[in-house]
């Protein structure tokens, strides 16, 4: 193969490593977003006590990769319940900028708290053996293998359920119409919980493969990442799940292009600048369906 | 009881009482750094609460009277304390003529308020979370822009700016914004930012310019962030892009939000309050306000609980946000506002609607 190809070949597999990571963590952006019509700020903070849920398991539990990344998947998606039972839903039927508000106050919380815990970056170990293989001159790692496919079958798993299960069923009436889908005997809190469990454990497994390709973790981890996450479900279309991973792999191949052609610190103002102009021209993202406003 | 009420409410419409409140604070703040009359801490965090009262009340009339939702404010901010940091450092002979420093503030006022043009263009099309967002990509460009340009720091920063802020200036300041946010809020355009949050398209119906109204308030509101920010660069004097990242903005949100929205009176309480706040859970603080109790229950106080409070007291105040939203949503002045600061015609509409059993004034307009 020739140079040229080998070098996009092997960017398109970075892309496709950050892409999965950003898709995880948007996904829960999306996931909320279209049941409560909320921005849950807090998202990214919980992805960020993923990897340090991951940390614990592994470093003072000793736990080998699998029940490490079930404990914290499990870990987050009760984080994530307890979150909503106790900040949000008092609020469901407050002023929508309260929960927004609330929302930041809990990552803020997380984060602070999490600092008061732990002041100094931690290490996470080796938990895979890691190989690398050479494709004709790709050099492929078998850690990138696991979290594209990890991250992928988790999202195929998330789009079936969402799609072909009752409780999927729920959650999609549930986005429809919060007044008369409860009515015929949906339970809408329970819905709404498992929601946010659904979200916040594919956040927390973020959190593991994020710490697994970059094994210094600190409490402030989860703001940039969490942003990103963000842009991408309002790139595909907030409230739309497979939007959500659209955008997230275009934000992932964007950042990586950047990175490859400019120098490093321009990623921030392209992602953003991308953004910005994404929602002056399309508003509503790409999947998503651009809502008409009643007076 | 009721006798000293209507005392009170006399003196509250009494023309002299604000000019007086104003010039009486105007002697304070000249005669408090002349003659020591409170040490230099005490000094100092009144200082930042006057920067905070400004940042509060200016971030407010968006999000609280125009009911948008921005996140720009740190950036803003960032664009006034570079501006007037350059200026007084490599242009402005302040260091001989240390009067040209209010030039300097005025600058980064007039560049925040440049970019708060940015902010309003995507805003006559895009509402909500949408403009959020647009707010949010704004302040992470201006970081990321900064921090790009190596003439003037890159992500180091501009070190060792002259502290030209005094308590005279921030309180002049202060008073200056409070007042021009004030005046709009209650003018024909302040009319035309309430009903933009009531209903964009209805008050565009009713004949009001609702572009022009966006773009005033806007401007104004990065103004007086601009003017803040260079007000507390030359009082930290140092300043970089971490300086005003996205906690920043959340500081600011907490204070508006604890104060209230959609009032001025709630603002400055709520910068006061959580600005003092914050200063009063520092662990040296909390333990000389307690040095008085006995040595045995001091000692393991100390030693367990005020010496932790370093890394705690940043956890106590989200906690706090949080607490105050879910029990407390309307903050201290929510939709209210202090008598002294409603134009008088304003309050006679306020004593009518009163009296015909309307539990909110003209002021609340809710």
């Amino acid at each position: 193969m020739s140079e040229g190809i080998v070098y996009w070949l092997q960017q398109a597999l970075n892309a496709l490593q950050l892409g999965s990571i950003y898709a995880l963590i948007a996904l829960g952006y999306t996931m909320v977003y279209g049941i409560l019509t909320m921005i849950n700020f807090a998202h990214g903070d919980v992805f960020m006590v993923g990897a340090f849920f991951c940390f614990l398991a592994a470093v003072h539990l000793g736990l080998p990769f699998t029940p490490t990344l079930l404990l914290t998947l499990l870990g987050a998606a009760l984080l994530g319940v307890l979150i909503e039972r106790l900040a949000y839903k008092p609020l469901r039927h407050a002023p929508r900028v309260s929960a927004i508000i609330t929302a930041l106050g809990v990552g803020l919380f997380l984060e602070n708290f999490t600092l008061a815990l732990a002041p100094y970056p931690k290490n996470i170990p080796a938990l895979l053996e890691n190989v690398t293989w050479n494709l004709g001159g790709v050099s492929l790692s078998s850690l990138q293998v696991i979290i594209i496919a990890l991250s992928l079958g988790l999202m195929f798993l998330l789009d079936y359920v969402v799609h072909r299960t009752p409780v999927g069923m729920a959650m999609r009436a549930i986005s429809w119409d919060k007044t008369f889908v409860p009515l015929m005997g949906v339970p809408l809190d329970l819905i709404i919980s498992v929601t946010f469990a659904i979200g916040a454990g594919l956040a927390g497994a973020a959190g593991v493969l994020y710490a697994l390709a970059y094994p210094v973790i600190d409490p402030y981890m989860g703001i940039m990442v969490g942003w990103k996450a963000f842009i991408s479900a309002v790139v595909g279309g907030i409230g739309n799940i497979r939007g959500a991973m659209i955008g997230a792999y275009i934000l992932g191949a964007v950042e990586i292009m950047v990175t490859a052609f400019f120098p490093s610190t321009y990623r921030d103002f392209v992602a953003f600048s991308l953004l910005m102009l994404l929602i002056v021209i399309r508003p509503y993202g790409i999947l998503g369906q651009p809502r008409t406003q009643k007076v | 009881m009721s006798a000293l009420k209507n005392a009170w409410e006399q003196l509250l419409d009494q023309r002299w009482l604000l000019p007086v409140l104003v010039l009486i604070g105007f002697v304070l703040a000249f005669a408090i750094p002349e003659y020591n009359l409170l040490n230099k801490y005490i000094q100092l965090v009144l200082m930042y609460v006057g920067i905070n009262i400004i940042l509060t009340v200016s971030l407010n009339l968006v999000n609280g009277y125009m009911g948008e939702f921005s996140l720009a404010h740190a950036g803003f901010m960032a664009v006034g304390a570079y501006t007037a940091a350059l200026l007084t450092q490599k242009v402005l002979p302040v260091a001989a003529y240390p009067g040209l420093f209010p030039l300097a503030v005025l600058a980064g006022g007039l560049a925040a308020a440049l970019l708060g043009l940015v902010v309003a263009v995507p805003s006559f099309k895009v509402r909500g979370d949408y403009l959020a967002i647009i707010t949010l990509a704004f302040l992470m460009i201006v970081k990321s822009v900064i921090e790009n340009i190596d003439y003037i720091g890159g992500p180091r920063g501009i070190p060792g700016i002259k502290r030209l802020t005094t308590l005279p200036w921030v309180f002049f300041w202060t008073v200056a914004s409070v007042w021009m946010i004030r005046n709009f809020v209650y003018s024909k355009y302040g009319r035309g930012v309430l009903s933009i949050r009531e209903d964009e398209i209805a008050s565009e119906l009713m004949s009001v310019n609702t572009r022009r109204v966006k773009f005033l308030a806007f401007m104004l509101s990065s103004f007086c962030a601009g003017i803040a920010g260079a007000l507390f660069a030359h009082l930290l004097q140092f300043i970089s892009p971490r300086v005003f990242d996205i906690i920043k903005t959340t500081d600011v949100l907490i204070m508006v939000y604890l104060g209230g929205i959609a009032s001025i009176s709630g603002s400055i309480l709520g910068a006061t309050a959580y600005t003092v706040l914050l200063e009063l859970l520092r662990p040296s603080t909390v333990a000389a306000l307690l040095s008085w109790l006995p040595t045995l229950v001091f000692d393991p106080l100390n030693q367990y609980v005020i010496q932790h409070l370093g890394v705690w007291r940043m956890v106590i105040m989200p906690l706090l946000l949080v607490l105050v939203m879910l029990y407390w949503p309307r903050g201290i002045m929510g939709l209210r506002e202090f008598r002294g600061f409603v134009p008088r015609r304003d309050r006679e509409a306020h004593h009518r609607l009163k009296a015909h059993g309307g539990s909110h004034g003209a002021a609340d307009s809710h």
